[in-house]
């Protein structure tokens, strides 16, 4: 998960868009540009969470590979020549975006990934009439009072499930099941959350970045129009339920918190909570 | 582990436990000494068990038909595997269904590329239209006697059912077989009698189910040879050899035998790969069917030249004949001490696991063989790290064709220059090529390296009466279509390649001027987009939206319209999927666009019409 501190002394050297760039080993591809300040999209890959690499959006070319490398996951390795921005990384990159977005709903995604949409010219449009394509639409999820589930927002990222399982909760009440077009995020026998193995951390919908899983609080004041992150402060608080010293940013509108998140790099939660830190604030309303 | 949390209300059934306990008691835990997996501290029994999920689920699915919400449970709880994760894994693979059955036989028709020439969607219809539950099958590896239906049981052995010889199996037929409980005798081999043949000599002429036999015939020699050889000895001969892998990717193997077998000190792995799955492909099939011992002594010599104490034989679930026969092979072996901790009282250990897939084509790709394998969904990892160093369980693995390991009987025998010898430089000895469509004698045919797409047409009895060739299917799915100007292309490694095609596991389907070739390449956008994994964007959107394209062209959109769209995609799933399946997912189409096989086409009629879906 964390990389674990590697020696300092050791730094290994590729040459990055043409300029020669010195990174400490172990360090991947997309650690270096941000290093040098190259922007890459990432969707799939989180600092909190094991690399999956399957979202494809950070791909780059690699000199002597056949295809395209995806830069969250593949190690530097010494003498390494690298290219971010080609016609060919230009185009899967484009085309990764117009995929998802001819087959989920894209708008509730953060708003980096619509600036990434029109960065590269997408046109999703072009994969013919929505209503004539296959695409992920299907009802809303809505199994209790604490959070929903709108899976065709879902970009099959895997997030959820890594922090449901062994990135963080380690309770795998969610896995990916199906396959290919038909693979979706699942608990067993598609059962409802409560009658699975859920806990209510919601540490899934801490990582979800498009929206798919999101507040039953954030979900319904999008519905009825009333979200407006515009008019949200955010105040940083430790949850004071029990001892661990967890970090707790409540988000707050018109005077009332509408969602609880926690720092990525915060040394204790990784950006993961238990349900009192993250719904525990529904009391203070009641 | 955490605590698991069983939510289903249903319990498990008698039958279902006794099936599942039986599945899982004759496998010793398999020592795995050193995975990633065992980072999770205390997580190493766990591990060990879960490689028992895929043989449980094969067993929940016999019992009952269905793999019930009840039975899922126990197995869960047997094995310590979260409910979620063991459905994620069940809904992965075609063979196992979620819904209680609604037959107690399933009748999977297979109608793709080969078997839709010879009337595979009537076939699906007259079977419907009689009253059998029927599922549109993807190519069953029988393209050579098509159509071809594999009937799953409840509670009994699966059959294989096509053609005796020739022409075209009737519902009747396919009565008798269930009714009998019996499978279409094995193909008779075209070549048979013919004393060329190396790697099908004994096909057709050693019985399959003798030990004694097959020692009669030759058997165990290699073996023999290469105990008292040695390891180093018999890496050395086979990277003389030259031989190359014959699963598609045509590495040497050699250098990959040579960097397990340098992995010293830690556990390593054979895997063979027999899931076969490509469509147009049958050869493994053959010989596994018409010599199962020749497998399992080629993967004893391979285990123990290697240092892998543990051999793992992955067939797909489709092959039921060959699956009986490789099993009883096995059992004859251990008990002849050819397999196990004394092999032929060598003092060396290898063991030998059966495992059947599940209908998945992608558990073909090596990776996601080895997530198969070990109860997980058969996902392809990202390679680097590569098998010989991270394989199943993490641990250093050799994993090859069939056919690959079969060769290396011959190459132990003769010594690696004598086979080297033969075949073209750079292609030494034969391949075993898979003939079907508008040839007289489709089959299975063993020739030197070097023989032409004509040569082999010619020794399958030529084209058939009326036909002219159109086109040629070379390489499967995954390869490419060739027009009548190729037909003195030497069939071999380089000879293709400057082609820019691909002999990739040696298909050659012929397809003539009354093929609706249009209808066969939509057939293979379909195969791609059902048979994606589904893990990663460029493949999961991309082989829908290629399959939709075609439909569309088949319904009178115009090539000219859509060729932007399809060189996008085609270009997004080669450069940035992650594996094999999304990176040639467009090759067959692409080349049949480039032969003008796809103009004019709102003009042509199909022959069969769209398959039901
Ligand atoms: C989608 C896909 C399916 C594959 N299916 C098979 C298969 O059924 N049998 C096989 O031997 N190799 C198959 N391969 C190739 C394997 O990944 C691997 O290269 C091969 O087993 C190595 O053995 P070899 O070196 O003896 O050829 C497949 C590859 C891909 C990408
Ligand atoms: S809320 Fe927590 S336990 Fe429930 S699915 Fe999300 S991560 Fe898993
Ligand atoms: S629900 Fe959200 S986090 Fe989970 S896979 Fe879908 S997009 Fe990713
Ligand atoms: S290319 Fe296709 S089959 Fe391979 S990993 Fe990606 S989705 Fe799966
Ligand atoms: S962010 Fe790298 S593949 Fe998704
Ligand atoms: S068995 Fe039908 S196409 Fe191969």
């Amino acid at each position: 998960m964390n990389e674990t501190a590697v020696s300092v002394s050791t730094m290994v050297e590729i040459s990055l868009d043409g300029e020669s760039v010195r990174v400490p080993e172990g360090s991947t591809i997309l650690d270096a540009c941000r290093r040098e300040g190259i922007n890459t999209p990432t969707l799939c890959w989180a600092e909190n969470l094991t690399p999956v690499n399957v979202c494809r959006v950070c791909v780059v070319e690699v000199e002597g590979s056949r295809v395209l490398v995806p830069s969250c996951s593949r190690k530097v390795e010494e003498g390494m020549v690298v290219a971010t921005d080609t016609e060919r990384v230009r185009t899967s990159r484009r085309m990764v975006y117009e995929l998802l977005a001819s087959s989920v709903e894209m708008d509730r995604a953060a708003p980096e990934v619509q600036a990434w949409i029109d960065h590269y010219g997408a046109r999703p449009e072009r994969m013919g009439d929505p209503a004539e394509i296959a695409t992920q639409a299907q009802p809303v999820k809505v199994q209790d009072d604490l959070y929903v589930r709108d899976y065709e927002r879902c970009i099959l990222c895997y997030k959820c499930v890594e922090a449901c399982g062994d990135d963080a909760q380690h309770t795998y009440a969610i896995a990916t099941a199906g396959r290919g077009f038909g693979a979706h995020i699942s608990t067993e026998h598609d059962v409802s959350l409560p009658d699975s193995a859920c806990v209510y951390c919601g540490n899934c919908i801490g990582v979800c970045p498009t929206g798919a899983l999101a507040f039953k609080t954030e979900h319904d004041m999008r519905e009825a129009g009333t979200w407006d992150e515009s008019r949200q402060s955010v105040a940083t608080t430790v949850c004071s339920f029990c001892g661990v010293g967890c970090n707790l940013e409540l988000h707050v509108q018109d005077e009332r918190i509408v969602k609880v998140t926690s720092p990525a790099d915060h040394s204790v939660t990784y950006g993961h909570l238990c349900i009192k830190g993250r719904f525990g604030w529904q009391h203070a309303h009641a | 582990m955490p605590d698991l949390y069983f939510g289903a209300t249903d319990e498990a059934t008698d039958a279902e436990r006794a099936a599942v306990a039986e599945a899982i008691a004759g496998f010793g835990p398999v020592v795995v000494r050193e995975s990633e997996r065992l980072v999770h501290a205390g997580r190493a029994r766990t591990v060990e068990r879960r490689q028992l999920l895929l043989p449980a689920l094969h067993a929940l699915q016999r019992a009952s038909g269905w793999i019930s919400p009840g039975g899922l449970d126990h197995v869960c709880s047997e094995l310590e595997v979260p409910p979620a994760e063991a459905y994620g894994v069940a809904t992965f693979y075609h063979l196992f269904t979620h819904e209680p059955p609604r037959a107690d036989d399933t009748l999977h028709v297979c109608d793709d590329v080969a078997c839709r020439l010879f009337g595979a969607v009537d076939l699906i219809d007259d079977l419907r239209a009689e009253g059998h539950y029927v599922k549109a099958s993807p190519c069953l590896g029988q393209c050579e006697r098509g159509p071809a239906v594999m009937v799953q049981r409840t509670g009994r052995d699966d059959l294989t059912v096509t053609a005796v010889d020739g022409g075209r199996v009737t519902t009747a037929e396919v009565a008798v077989a269930i009714d009998t409980a019996t499978s279409t005798p094995s193909v008779t081999l075209p070549q048979a009698g013919s004393g060329d043949l190396r790697l099908l000599a004994r096909v057709g002429v050693v019985d399959p189910s003798s030990l004694d036999d097959y020692r009669a015939h030759g058997g165990y020699r290699a073996l023999e040879a290469a105990l008292a050889m040695g390891g180093d000895r018999v890496i050395a001969e086979v990277t003389a050899s030259g031989l190359s892998g014959r699963g598609g990717a045509a590495f040497p193997t050699g250098v990959k035998w040579r960097g397990v077998a340098d992995q010293e000190g830690r556990p390593r792995h054979l895997v063979c790969n027999a899931d076969e799955s490509e469509p147009g492909t049958f050869k493994d099939r053959v010989v596994m069917e018409g010599d199962p011992f020749s497998l399992v002594e080629a993967m004893t010599v391979a285990g123990t030249a290697i240092g892998a104490e543990q051999g793992w034989l992955y067939i797909r679930g489709e092959y039921p004949v060959a699956t009986a026969r490789l099993r009883h092979a096995i059992d004859e072996a251990y008990a002849a001490g050819l397999l196990g901790g004394d092999v032929a009282e060598s003092g060396i250990r290898f063991d030998l696991t059966l495992r059947s897939g599940a209908g998945a084509y992608i558990c073909g790709e090596e990776t996601a063989l080895f997530n198969s394998l070990e109860g997980k969904r058969g996902e392809p990892r990202n390679k680097p790290p590569f098998p010989t160093t991270h394989g199943l369980f993490g641990e250093p693995t050799a994993i090859n064709n069939v056919e690959t390991l079969v060769n290396v009987l011959p190459i132990v025998q003769m010594g690696g220059e004598a086979y080297a010898a033969e075949g073209t430089e750079r292609s030494p000895g034969t391949k075993l090529f898979c003939l079907s469509g508008r040839v007289n004698r489709p089959g299975t045919y063993e020739v030197e390296f070097g023989a032409t797409l004509r040569d082999l047409m010619d020794l399958a009895g030529g084209l058939v009466d009326g036909s002219e060739l159109r086109a040629v299917m070379l390489g499967g799915a995954a390869g490419s279509f060739v027009g009548p100007e190729a037909l003195d292309m030497p069939l071999t490694l380089e000879d293709t390649r400057v082609a820019g095609a691909s002999l990739g596991s040696g298909v050659v389907m012929v397809f003539d001027q009354h093929d609706d070739l249009v209808d066969t390449v939509r057939r293979i956008a379909e195969f791609f987009r059902d048979e994606s994994c589904g893990q990663c964007v460029p493949c999961r959107v991309g082989t829908v939206r290629q399959e939709e394209v075609l439909v569309r062209l088949g319904r009178g959109s115009h090539i000219d319209d859509e060729r932007d769209l399809l060189d996008d995609l085609a270009t997004v799933m080669r450069d940035a999927s992650i594996c094999g399946l999304g990176q040639t997912a467009s090759g067959a189409i692409r080349s049949a666009i480039e032969l003008g096989l796809l103009d004019g086409i709102a003009a042509t009629g199909g022959t069969e019409g769209e398959g039901s879906r």
